[in-house]
């Protein structure tokens, strides 16, 4: 029989006022077990908890019941209290009466009755409480950033600094992301690239970082702490130790039909090619789908042409497992399919195009060579309209419901950067709202109004065609004259909607994180913990998490790191005692449980049993506690009753749902 | 079965048990609190980890007991704080309920809601509409005298 | 029937002398001739007693557990009609026996009768019962009778899953599948879907108020495989042995529903084997109805390995509510 002491809190009036505590203390001193009873005006207090380690002491207790607040808000500290008047933790039960009593009845009749029955069932609780002991589990100091954008890089950049290693695992053959692609930024309309490869150059001659372009995760087990990461270096038929990236192989490449993804597709590259001059590593990689001596063995130029002989076609896939104590999520988004949108002719008309292309042709490196011409005919063009919120803040099928938030910067950048190079240019933008917080953003947008006399027109855009003069028609509305406009012009440029990364979910999946309904990653608290995932272990950075603009990725990056390093620093890490558990006398065998678990913590073995002196081989499910999470999903799939959850029995719960319903 | 009057239905205080996991519902249950959001004293909460934590032998025990309704409250889908503990948990209350429903339990006396972290309201107006349904069912059948015909006659 | 037996015994006993097998599951006769039980057999001499008949219908697959962890060499053989390999495969996806322990002949099944009716049509002192596919002929001490053949058969049968072996090493006279239509087995379900819920409350407490807790349900039943079933177990919660009150007393039959909710191959044997008479397939098939409603068609024991619909999902699954929304419907 356990000695069980309650105590009840006043929480100054919060309880007191509608719960009659002298009511609760008498009406519980008789319960099964309870040896003591009392109120107290605080029993969070400095007092509140020395008066209940004393009647620990005194009363030789071996459980307690706090009728109190939540025990999301209170149970750590009064299980704290109970440590440190030597008793077990977990032999403490709350039983919450002011969020669910107090604050919610009334009628003080009724919350009295009330706080009563919640006790009573805390109290039949805590009577089938046993000791539980937390374990311990060991701490890989190291660090994997999945993606290898802004966002890893300067995630990584800081774990490293702070002295622990870091892999980065990209999946294209370089790192940079999309912010490589950006020509300027804003709203300071500094270079992209000027202000991007340093980092990547860093990132690369980090001693404590490791760089693994051109791979893929492509299994994740284990747990915060002890992940275990299989991670595939996919063939690049490069040696990269041996290349020097002086790209002549790049240039002799007779195979250059297929697109350039770095340029949006706007022009083409060979199938041996480096993204771009600056890319980290600067090794080039072969595209076997294009390169034509993997599809007829002949050809193999670049390895003719290649000084260093670093091509390699006999290259493998190669799969590297790695230990990570932590995993940062940096996957960063794409560009969401505008080809749903019909009636603005992406698909059709060349010079419809999405502002990433946009960024492309402004770019010296880019298809253009920087000069704005129609990608039709290659002619200056005389009138751009922008289309704002393609894809965003919708609520078709066709649709984001979110804002993609960085278009409307993006979308003044490009206007006033298109009118100070070329000011025989007229700017339209279609908007439905323009949104620029954020320091000097508002400031940036009224520039590109006031002092550039960018045609900013409230509405949206019905359709657009190519009209008889081979030039386009835009047909919108304009909502603050109520009128419906016609404009002709040479370019239409769409502010396509950001959407996470391909392959985000597969990822997600991989680490048991959760996503959201448009695939973003979960954060584990909306304003509290936004950049850790609610999966322990794993932090998020970038647009992985929700749209964000260069300067909010780097600090949640920052951020990101800040939370791993703080997890690297530890030698240990305490694990919650909550865990299933399988009785072996009674386990079957039979695979149900594993089947439910999301953690992939129980597996089976054969196992000489003791059954009442019968010895026999068995198989039987056996929990790894340092995966468990405690979630209980195995102790309901369990036909035998096998498997049951510490702290949360199947008896400790029936005798609260008997209380209840006494 | 029902034996209440409508007379005696104005006195009728029902027992209604709430299973909520940590994670969302007993965090949206402790908002409802904070936010002073009223429901019947009639609802008795019990804090699982996770609505997959639920078995449906304490479901039975409270009905047995002579539970007027029970209700499950969870992660919405795709939320849970275990991935995946609540789409298991779905297919057997789903199961569970249409059982009880089988055997005589009205189908309004048992229900699952999924109510976020942060949905306190929501919380509030589910368990005032909850008791209100069953409330109006009035007192339940025990399901422990499934077996006890003979013992009342 | 006749012929099918002379066949499996010839086949029983060659594999018994080459050694393939060291030891039978199949079924002996009892003092009656229709009184048929699982036997095992060890010999050819002891085989002599063995019998396939149309008294037939218990399920020997359960019997595999315990007689593949007794085995030390050999193989066991087990006598499996098209039904009862789903109960065998069912047992394989939960590893509670060893399909290399086992060597299965599939005999072939015409549908097994039910002496329960064939008695409640009045028939006593039955002597001997002749088979002529669609009638019976049944030899009494009071003389000749004759019935319908499906009038006689087990419920099980009545609506039979397959004629087709799920699993086997070997086949004996196999039926081919029925063309005729199958009762819906569904139709008592329906039928007390359809009724209110007092109404199903007062049927169900009519039922259950009949059981005796023998446990025969339990200890037939070749989903209810438990190493110690949970009603045996104290720290379950649910076992009454160290208990006052008596939740596992009442709510046994619906626990033990709950339990074996998508892994019951609906094989009948509870029904068949209840001294009371409950329809306790009643509360699995309702079970089953839902599951195939709901998540899709479901037969457990298809096929080995297949995830239960309790321990599977998907991500657009019915909402709890359906069950409202159906009963308004």
């Amino acid at each position: 029989m356990q000695r069980i002491g309650v105590f009840v809190c006043w929480c100054g009036s919060n309880i007191a006022a509608t719960v009659d505590v002298d009511a609760v203390v008498e009406a519980v001193k008789n319960e099964p077990g309870v040896c003591h009873a009392q109120n107290y005006q605080y029993m969070c207090s400095e007092a509140g908890q020395g008066l209940i380690k004393n009647a620990i002491k005194e009363h030789n207790l071996t459980g307690i019941v706090v009728c109190s607040c939540s025990p999301r808000m209170h149970e750590a500290t009064f299980r704290k209290t109970a440590e440190q008047a030597g008793l077990n933790p977990y032999m403490v039960e709350i039983a919450n009466i002011r969020e669910h009593c107090s604050w919610i009845h009334k009628d003080k009749k009724e919350a009295t009755e009330k706080a009563v029955i919640l006790a009573r069932a805390a109290i039949a609780k805590v009577n089938l409480n046993t000791p539980l002991r937390p374990g311990e589990s060991m701490v890989t100091k190291r660090a994997l950033v999945i993606g290898g954008g802004i966002a890893g890089i300067q995630s990584a950049l800081d774990i490293a600094d702070a002295g622990y290693p870091v892999d980065i695992v990209e999946k294209s053959p370089t790192i940079g992301g999309k912010m490589a692609q950006l020509d300027k930024t804003f709203p300071t309309l500094d270079c992209a690239a000027c202000i991007l490869t340093p980092k990547m150059v860093e990132a690369a001659q980090h001693p404590n970082i490791n760089i693994y372009s051109y791979s893929e995760v492509e299994a994740v087990t284990g747990f915060v702490g002890n992940f275990d990461v299989k991670i595939k270096k996919k063939a690049r038929f490069v040696d990269e130790k041996k290349c020097t990236g002086c790209a002549v192989c790049t240039a002799k490449c007779p195979s250059r039909k297929g697109g350039n993804e770095f340029n949006c597709n706007l022009d083409n590259r060979g199938a041996i090619y480096i993204p771009f001059a600056q890319a980290v590593p600067n090794v080039a990689c072969i595209d076997s789908t294009r390169c034509i001596h993997f599809k007829t063995g002949k050809c193999g130029i670049c390895e003719k042409s290649c000084s260093a002989g670093a091509v390699n076609f006999d290259q493998k896939d190669e799969i590297i497992e790695q230990k990570y104590g932590a995993i940062v999520v940096a996957t960063g988004f794409q560009i969401s399919d505008v080809t749903k949108f019909d009636e603005f002719q992406y698909t059709k008309h060349p010079d419809v195009i999405t502002s990433l292309e946009l960024e492309r042709i402004m770019n010296a490196a880019g298809p253009t060579k920087g000069t704005l011409l129609r990608m039709s005919n290659k002619e200056h063009p005389k009138d751009i309209v922008f289309i704002q919120c393609v894809g965003s803040r919708g609520n078709t099928c066709r649709d984001k419901t979110y804002c993609s938030k960085i278009c409307c910067m993006y979308t003044a950048k490009h206007a006033m950067l298109i009118r100070e190079k070329y000011p025989d240019v007229n700017v339209h933008v279609f908007y439905i709202d323009v949104r620029t917080p954020g320091k000097n953003f508002d400031e940036f947008y009224r520039r590109a109004v006031e002092q550039y006399n960018v045609d900013y027109i409230k509405g949206m855009v019905g359709k657009v065609w190519e009209n008889e003069e081979g030039r386009l028609t835009v047909q919108g509305v304009d909502l603050l004259s109520n009128r419906r406009i016609m404009l002709d012009t040479d370019m239409v440029v769409l502010a396509a909607a950001i959407e996470p990364s391909e392959g985000v979910r597969n990822i997600a999946t991989m680490l048991t994180a959760s996503i959201d309904t448009n695939d973003f990653l979960t954060e584990a608290h909306p304003k509290l913990r936004p950049v850790e995932s609610p999966t322990a272990g794993v932090f998020l950075s970038g647009v992985c998490q929700g749209p964000k603009d260069i300067p909010e990725t780097v600090s949640q990056a920052g951020a990101a790191a800040v939370k791993v390093v703080g997890l690297l620093a530890k030698d240990k890490l305490v694990t919650s005692p909550c865990t299933a558990n399988a009785n072996e006398l009674m386990c079957n065998g039979c695979s149900t449980c594993e089947r439910v678990c999301p953690y992939g913590a129980i597996d089976y073995i054969d196992k000489e049993v003791n059954d009442h002196g019968k010895r026999e081989v068995r198989r039987i499910a056996r929990v790894n506690s340092a995966l468990c999470h405690g979630c209980g999903a195995c102790t309901v799939a369990c036909p035998s009753g096998a498997m049951d959850l510490q702290g949360f029995s199947n008896r400790q719960i029936m005798a609260e749902v008997d209380a209840i319903c006494k | 079965m029902q034996v209440s009057e409508n007379t005696e239905n104005k006195e009728f205080k029902p027992l209604i048990v709430a299973f909520c996991c940590n994670w969302c519902s007993y965090a949206g249950a402790d908002l409802a609190g904070t936010s002073r959001l009223s429901y019947p004293a009639e609802v008795k909460i019990i804090r699982v980890p996770c609505s997959c934590r639920v078995n449906p032998m304490f479901i039975l025990k409270a009905f047995e007991k002579g539970a007027d309704g029970v209700i499950m409250c969870g992660c919405h889908p795709g939320d849970c704080h275990y991935s995946t503990g609540n789409y298991y948990a779905r297919r057997r209350m789903t199961l569970l309920f249409s059982m009880l429903d089988y055997l005589g339990i009205d189908r309004a006396r048992t229900r699952v809601e999924w109510v976020s972290a942060a949905e306190g309201q929501k919380f509030s107006l589910v368990m005032n509409d909850f008791a209100k349904t069953v409330t109006e069912l009035g007192e339940n059948i025990k399901l422990g005298d499934l077996r006890c015909k003979k013992q009342q006659d | 029937m006749q012929k099918t037996a002379g066949l499996i015994k010839k086949r029983v006993l060659e594999l018994l002398a080459d050694g393939t097998v060291t030891k039978v599951l199949g079924w002996k006769e009892g003092d009656f001739i229709y009184d048929v039980t699982p036997a095992s057999f060890l010999s050819a001499q002891e085989a002599d007693g063995l019998v396939y008949s149309s008294f037939c219908g218990a399920n020997l697959s359960k019997y595999l557990i315990s007689e593949c962890k007794a085995l030390t060499e050999g193989k066991i053989l087990a006598l499996l009609k098209p039904c009862d390999t789903y109960s065998f495969n069912q047992l394989l996806t939960e590893h509670r026996i060893d399909r290399d322990k086992v060597y299965v002949i599939g005999v072939g099944c015409k549908g097994m009768l039910d002496i329960e009716k064939i008695k409640a049509m009045g028939i006593k002192g039955i002597t001997k019962v002749i088979d002529n596919g669609k009638e019976l002929d049944i030899k009494t001490i009071y003389g000749s009778k004759t019935c319908k053949r499906e009038d006689a058969l087990l419920e099980k049968c009545l609506c039979c899953k397959s004629k087709n072996f799920k699993a086997f090493d070997e086949i004996i006279d196999p039926e081919p599948e029925t063309k005729e239509e199958k009762a819906d087995r569904f139709a008592k379900v329906s039928e007390l879907e359809a009724m209110t819920a007092e109404e199903r409350y007062a049927f169900w407490q009519e039922q259950l108020s009949k059981c005796i807790r023998c446990n025969a349900c339990r200890n037939v039943c070749p989903a209810c495989s438990c190493m110690k079933c949970v009603f045996d177990n104290p720290v379950s919660g649910v076992s009454s042995k160290a208990n006052t009150d008596s939740f596992e007393e009442k709510m046994f039959h619906i626990i033990r529903a709950f339990h074996v909710a998508g892994r019951c191959t609906d094989c009948g044997e509870c029904s068949r084997v209840c001294p009371q008479n409950i329809p306790l397939h009643l509360l699995n098939r309702k079970f089953i109805k839902d599951i195939n409603e709901l998540y899709g068609e479901y037969q457990a024991g298809e096929e080995v390995g297949s995830r239960a619909p309790l321990a599977d999902f998907t991500f657009d699954d019915a909402e709890p509510s359906v069950v409202n929304e159906r009963g308004n419907s």
